[in-house]
């Protein structure tokens, strides 16, 4: 276990930035901090850290308390959202830092500095200062500044946030591979959800100082364990239901809630939970196609129902060409299923399957 | 009709100015109006005080400087100034540091105290001293028993210098200090940094140049003050005569030769800081451009970003 946090809790004054948050990291592990802001999850990093010091609970790295240790004790490599590079000092220099305050020897520090400057392709920038470093390069020359006196943990806040998004892809790349050639235990901030999906082993989520999930990717995004988590990993539509004896309405829309009382009823499914078919009688109900995004392999669809209501759909750009979709086409759509919302902390219901073809609506296609 | 149309064809062809760029004239007009006075009012009174300094030739200004007076002058001048700037920069590095980098009760109370000796005259200020410690004011009576001499006396021309100077330092490294924020100080204490270390590496080396402004501009004031020193000190030739006073006292006398050489050292003083502070400028001017180009590749020159995804891709 190289990171353990027992019940932490931070109040900056009145507020609770972190409530009773307990969680572990395995050695080695890339794990994602993930929130959106104001969330507490770079407080929970500077927990770690030492630069904040918990009001409540114990902070463990690699099985020792670490409390009432001093942070410059720790042993940890932190990465600033803005770098922090020393302005004063060329990068030589600033990788060079925390090896001159440990008395390491000259040539010891030589040879680790261009070691370091070699394993983040940062050759012959040694004499550079920060100022003359593009956005991606100081980024790497804070990462080889934390990483120099080899420290036990890796803690990065908001990593990727201050560089444009064409290399931030290629930096999130780079640091997989960067964690699978030292095998750093590695934590990262970010409150972009994709940037944790795609990156990390396992990701912990936070809202409002409160760990509300922790899971890989894939558990996070299949099995969230409450709405916020479904709502905050991926998109999802969410559909307020009218219900009279065991159906739920919103437009045409119909979903079979055969165990509960008439009233109100909120649903939500993934864009993936959508079927669409080019032939606008093949499925239940009728639509127009907005709009399609383009978020890369995957096209995003805006899909308006006769009623006006407008649900979102998720498919490749094969399948999307294999339909011959485009935008203003009739189509017709079925949702596969949905899941009940019961509130914004509460846990999903399990997926229940929605009726395929709802006789009423479908004789109106005819 | 015609002839307007190609008027206006003709300015839209003009070569790729700025839109936000003043015309021709108005430029030279501005460049010439901010010379003009810099020379009328700056540089011509500065010749002067060196012309006149040596209207009677070089021995008779040198014979005016070494005057035992004037040494005596020259020396109390450099005493003070040893003693004041020094706890300025003292003062105004911890005022700047918890201004900058702390929330406390009282921050606005000591951030518009710091303005005080701005806002009051420096013969006031020389007058507050006087109330406090003469022969007539508070503690004039404790000390006259005790036998210390505050007014008319070395202390007092100290007192009121520091007061008189107090702001200069704080002033120039507060705003640097909030723009570079606490995060490179954070940074060096996860790197095992003590708070020791912390501020003689990183701190103090990023606010070098405010450092510097501060202190040339609080030593340049604090040789120069006048009023304050003036109003303390008694006017006692040979013990408590600064160079300002000295100064006035010989042009008083209608000894204008000696009364500029003295003021000629003290604006050789000046240009001495100012040429100094250049050279440093210069020095890191020269050791960026010497980093970048010993890293550039030959040719091409870097466009951030790009050199990223070339490295990256390797």
């Amino acid at each position: 276990m190289s990171i353990e946090l027992k019940n932490v809790t931070k109040h900056f004054g009145e507020i609770a930035a972190v409530n009773q948050v307990s969680f572990s990291v395995q050695e080695g592990e890339l794990m994602a901090l993930l929130g959106p802001s104001g969330g507490g999850k770079t407080t929970v990093l500077r927990l770690i850290a030492g630069l904040e010091v918990p009001t409540e609970g114990d902070i463990y790295i690699r099985g020792q308390r670490v409390n009432d240790i001093k942070v410059q004790k720790r042993n940890i490599g932190f990465v600033f959202q803005h770098y922090a590079l020393f302005k004063n000092m060329n990068v030589f220099k600033n990788i060079a830092f925390g090896l001159k305050i440990k008395k390491w020897r000259s040539a010891d520090i030589r040879n680790r500095v261009s070691e370091l400057l070699e394993l983040l392709g940062l050759d012959g920038l040694g004499k550079r200062y920060p100022h003359q470093l593009s956005g991606g390069q100081r980024q790497r020359v804070a990462i080889a500044r934390a990483l120099a006196s080899k420290p036990s943990v890796l803690l990065l806040d908001e990593p990727f946030g201050a560089v444009d998004a064409k290399i931030r892809q290629e930096l999130r790349e780079w640091l997989v591979t960067l964690h699978s050639d030292l095998n750093v235990t590695t934590l990262f901030v970010t409150h972009d959800q994709e940037e944790a999906m795609e990156v990390s082993n396992r990701i912990v989520i936070f809202s409002k100082g409160n760990l509300e999930q922790i899971g890989t990717p894939r558990e996070v995004y299949e099995e969230p364990a409450n709405e916020f988590v479904a709502r905050f990993i991926g998109v999802m539509n969410v559909l307020e239901l009218e219900v009279s004896g065991g159906v739920g309405r919103a437009g045409e829309l119909e979903f079979p809630v055969r165990d509960h009382a008439d009233g109100k009823l909120r649903i939500g499914f993934r864009p993936f939970a959508i079927q669409v078919s080019p032939n606008p009688t093949q499925l239940p109900y009728r639509a127009i196609l907005r709009h399609t995004f383009f978020l890369g392999v995957m096209l995003r669809l805006e899909l308006e129902l006769m009623s006006g209501l407008t649900v979102r759909a998720r498919m490749t750009k094969e399948e999307y060409a294999q339909l011959g979709l485009k935008e203003g086409q009739k189509v017709s759509i079925s949702v596969r299923s949905f899941r009940i919302l019961r509130g914004e902390n509460e846990p999903l219901s399990a997926e229940i399957p929605a009726a395929q073809k709802s006789p009423a609506t479908f004789a109106e296609g005819i | 009709m015609p002839g307007h149309i190609r008027k206006q064809q003709k300015v839209a062809r003009s070569p790729s100015r700025r839109g936000t760029e003043e015309p021709v004239f108005i430029r030279w007009f501005l460049i010439a109006v901010a010379l003009l006075f810099s020379v009328v009012f700056l540089l011509l009174p500065l010749v002067n005080v060196f012309a006149q300094a040596l209207s009677k030739g070089v021995e008779a200004y040198w014979r005016a400087l070494v005057d035992s007076d004037s040494l005596a002058a020259i020396k109390l001048t450099l005493l003070v100034a040893a003693i004041s700037v020094p706890l300025n920069v003292v003062f105004g590095l911890a005022a700047s540091w918890a201004i900058a980098k702390f929330d406390f009760r009282g921050k606005s109370i000591l951030n518009t105290l710091i303005d005080l000796p701005f806002s009051v005259s420096p013969v006031v200020a020389g007058l507050m001293y006087v109330l406090l410690f003469g022969l007539q004011g508070h503690f004039g009576k404790w000390l006259a028993e005790h036998d210390i001499k505050i007014i008319f006396a070395v202390p007092g021309i100290v007192l009121a210098t520091i007061f008189v100077t107090f702001p200069f330092v704080a002033r120039e490294l507060i705003p640097v200090m909030q723009a570079t924020g606490s995060q490179q100080e954070q940074a060096a204490l996860t790197l095992g940094a003590s708070g020791w270390q912390t501020f003689w590496r990183v701190t103090l080396p990023s606010v070098k140049w405010g450092l510097l402004y501060g202190v040339i501009l609080c030593n340049a004031r604090a040789m120069g003050e006048f009023g304050a020193v003036s109003v303390v000190s008694g006017h006692i030739v040979g013990q408590t005569d600064t160079m300002p006073l000295r100064v006035e006292k010989l042009y008083n006398e209608f000894n204008s030769a000696a009364a500029f050489a003295i003021s000629s050292l003290l604006a050789l003083l000046a240009l001495l800081t100012l040429g100094i502070k250049t050279l440093l400028e210069w020095q890191e001017a020269r050791e960026y451009e010497r980093a970048q180009r010993v890293s550039e590749p030959a040719g091409a020159p870097v466009v951030p970003g790009q050199k990223v995804e070339t490295e990256l891709q390797r």
